[in-house]
C-alpha cells in the first residue's frame, strides 16, 4: 500500500514538473497577495501581530489556489476511474496528501524567506517554537484541503467553492497558528505555547483520522 | 392537538413574561425579577438570546447525526432529515447572532467585538452558508447527499475548537471566557427561581417549535422528491 501510494506520489511530482502548473500559478500568486499587501501599507510601520495576520493570509489564499489541482486534475483528464481500478481509496488519499504536503512546504518556506525579507516585523525570536507552529500548521492545512479538494472534484470542480468550504474547516487551525506564530516573535517559550501547540496537534490529528474514514464515501460512486 | 395550543399558551407566556415582568432591586412578589448588576435591564434578552443559540447547535448536531445514518444506511429520507434541521438551524443562526450584536451593543458598547462566542457563531454561520452551498451545486441526489453529508461531518469536528477551547483560551467579554471572575454562565448564580423558571420554560417552548418545525419541514421535503419523481417517470 505504500509503496503505491508513493508510485501515485511520483506520478504526480512527474507531471507536475512537466507542466509546473501548480508551481507556476503558486508562485505567481505569492508575488502578487505579498506586493499587494506591501502597496497597501507603504510606508507605515505595522505591528508584529498584523504581519503574523498577513503572513497566515497569504498562505491560506496560496493554498486555495493551488491546493484543489491534486484531485481536479484527475476529473478534468478522466483518469479517477482508473485510480480507483488500480488502488484502495486510503492509498490514493496517501498519495495525494503526500504531493499536497510537499506542495505546502515548498511554497510557505518561500512565503516565509519573503517576508523575513520584506516586513520589518518579521523577526522570529523563539525559532524552534516558530519551526514547530510551522510544521504542524502546514500539516494541517494540507490534510484539511486535501479531504476538500476530493470533495470539490466530485461536486464538478467548482473552483470558487473551494475557500468557501475550507475557510470554516480551516478556521481554527488559521487562528491558533496566527497565535503561536505571534508568539514566536515575541519570544515566548513552549510551555507558554503549549496550550496552542496541543491544540494544533488534536486538529492535525482528527483531521487526519476523519479524512480518512471519510474519503471511502467521497472516492466511490 | 393539545399540545399545540400549550406550546401556544406557552410561548405567549414567555414572550410577555419575558419582556413585561419587571426588573427590581430587591424583589418581593412572584412576577419580578432581580437586578443583575452588569447587566440591568439587558437581562431580559437572555429569555431569546440563549433558546436560539442554543437550537442552532441543537440543528446543527442532529443534520451531522443524520448524515452519519445516510453515509450507513444510504437512505435518502435522512438526507431530508439533515436538511431541513440545518434549513431550520441556519434561521435559528441568524436570530442568535442578531439577538447577540443587540445585546452586546448594550452591554459591551458595540455591536461586535470579535470576542471567541462571537468568533465561533460567525464560523458556525459559515459552515451553514458553505454547507447550502455546496449542496445547491450538485445535481445528482445520491451525490449530493454523500458530499454534504462528509462535509457536515468535517465542519462537525470544527464546533469542540470553537465552542470548547477557543473560548476557554483567549480573553473575551462572554460569560464563560478565560479571564471571566464570574466563574460560569449567567443561570448560575444571579438569577433567582422565578427568572430561573421562565428561562427553563422558555427553553423547553422554543426546543418543542423547533421539533415541531422540523417534523413538518422533513416531510415536505420528501414528499416534494417523492411528487417530483412521479412527475418525472
Amino acid at each position: 500500500m505504500n509503496a503505491k501510494a508513493y508510485a501515485l506520489y511520483l506520478k504526480d511530482f512527474r507531471s507536475e514538473i512537466r507542466t509546473r502548473y501548480a508551481v507556476n500559478s503558486l508562485a505567481m500568486f505569492v508575488i502578487v497577495a505579498t506586493s499587494v499587501i506591501l502597496f497597501s501599507i507603504g510606508n507605515e510601520t505595522i505591528t508584529q501581530s498584523l504581519t503574523a495576520g498577513l503572513f497566515w493570509v497569504v498562505i491560506f489564499f496560496s493554498a486555495m489556489s493551488g491546493l484543489s489541482r491534486a484531485f481536479v486534475s484527475e476529473e478534468e483528464r478522466g483518469t479517477s476511474l482508473t485510480l480507483q481500478l488500480i488502488a484502495a481509496p486510503s492509498t490514493i488519499f496517501s498519495g495525494k496528501l503526500l504531493f499536497n504536503i510537499v506542495l505546502v512546504f515548498c511554497m510557505n518556506i518561500v512565503i516565509t524567506l519573503l517576508y523575513s525579507a520584506l516586513f520589518d516585523g518579521f523577526v522570529i525570536k523563539n525559532l524552534a517554537l516558530f519551526i514547530a507552529a510551522f510544521f504542524f500548521g502546514n500539516a494541517g492545512l494540507a490534510i484539511a484541503s486535501t479531504i476538500i479538494a476530493a470533495i470539490i472534484s466530485k461536486a464538478g470542480a467548482k473552483g470558487t467553492l473551494y475557500p468557501v468550504l475550507s475557510f470554516p474547516i480551516l478556521l481554527p487551525l488559521i487562528l491558533t497558528s496566527v497565535q503561536l506564530t505571534l508568539m514566536s516573535f515575541e519570544g515566548a517559550s513552549f510551555i507558554e505555547a503549549k496550550f496552542e501547540l496541543a491544540i494544533i496537534i488534536c486538529y492535525d490529528v482528527i483531521m487526519l483520522t476523519a479524512s480518512y474514514l471519510l474519503f471511502d464515501f467521497v472516492w466511490k460512486d | 392537538m393539545a399540545w399545540k395550543i400549550f406550546l401556544f399558551l406557552l410561548l405567549a407566556f414567555v414572550s410577555v413574561a419575558g419582556i413585561a415582568f419587571p426588573i427590581v432591586p430587591v424583589p418581593t412578589k412572584w412576577y419580578e425579577f432581580p437586578f443583575i448588576p452588569g447587566l440591568k435591564e439587558n437581562a431580559k434578552i437572555i429569555f431569546f438570546h440563549v433558546p436560539t443559540a442554543w437550537l442552532s447547535v441543537v440543528a446543527f448536531f442532529m443534520s451531522t447525526i443524520y448524515s452519519f445514518k445516510y453515509l450507513r444506511k444510504k437512505n435518502l429520507d435522512d438526507d431530508a432529515k439533515s436538511y431541513a434541521a440545518a434549513q431550520l438551524g441556519i434561521i435559528f443562526c441568524i436570530l442568535a447572532t442578531i439577538t447577540g450584536a443587540v445585546w452586546a451593543k448594550f452591554a459591551w458598547g458595540s455591536f461586535w467585538s470579535w470576542d471567541p462566542r462571537q468568533t465561533s457563531i460567525f464560523a458556525l454561520l459559515l459552515i451553514y452558508g458553505a454547507w447550502f452551498a455546496l449542496r445547491s451545486s450538485i445535481e445528482s441526489e445520491e451525490k449530493r447527499a454523500t458530499l454534504s453529508s462528509v462535509y457536515a461531518i468535517i465542519a462537525f469536528l470544527t464546533v469542540p475548537f470553537f465552542v470548547f477551547i477557543m473560548p476557554r483560551i483567549m480573553k473575551g467579554l462572554h460569560p464563560g471566557s478565560a479571564d471571566d471572575t464570574n466563574s460560569g454562565p449567567v443561570i448560575d448564580f444571579k438569577m433567582n427561581a422565578n427568572m430561573e423558571l421562565i428561562f427553563f420554560l422558555s427553553l423547553i417552548g422554543f426546543t418543542i417549535l423547533y421539533f415541531w418545525m422540523w417534523n413538518i419541514g422533513y416531510k415536505s421535503i420528501i414528499y416534494r422528491d417523492k411528487i417530483n419523481k412521479q412527475y418525472r417517470g
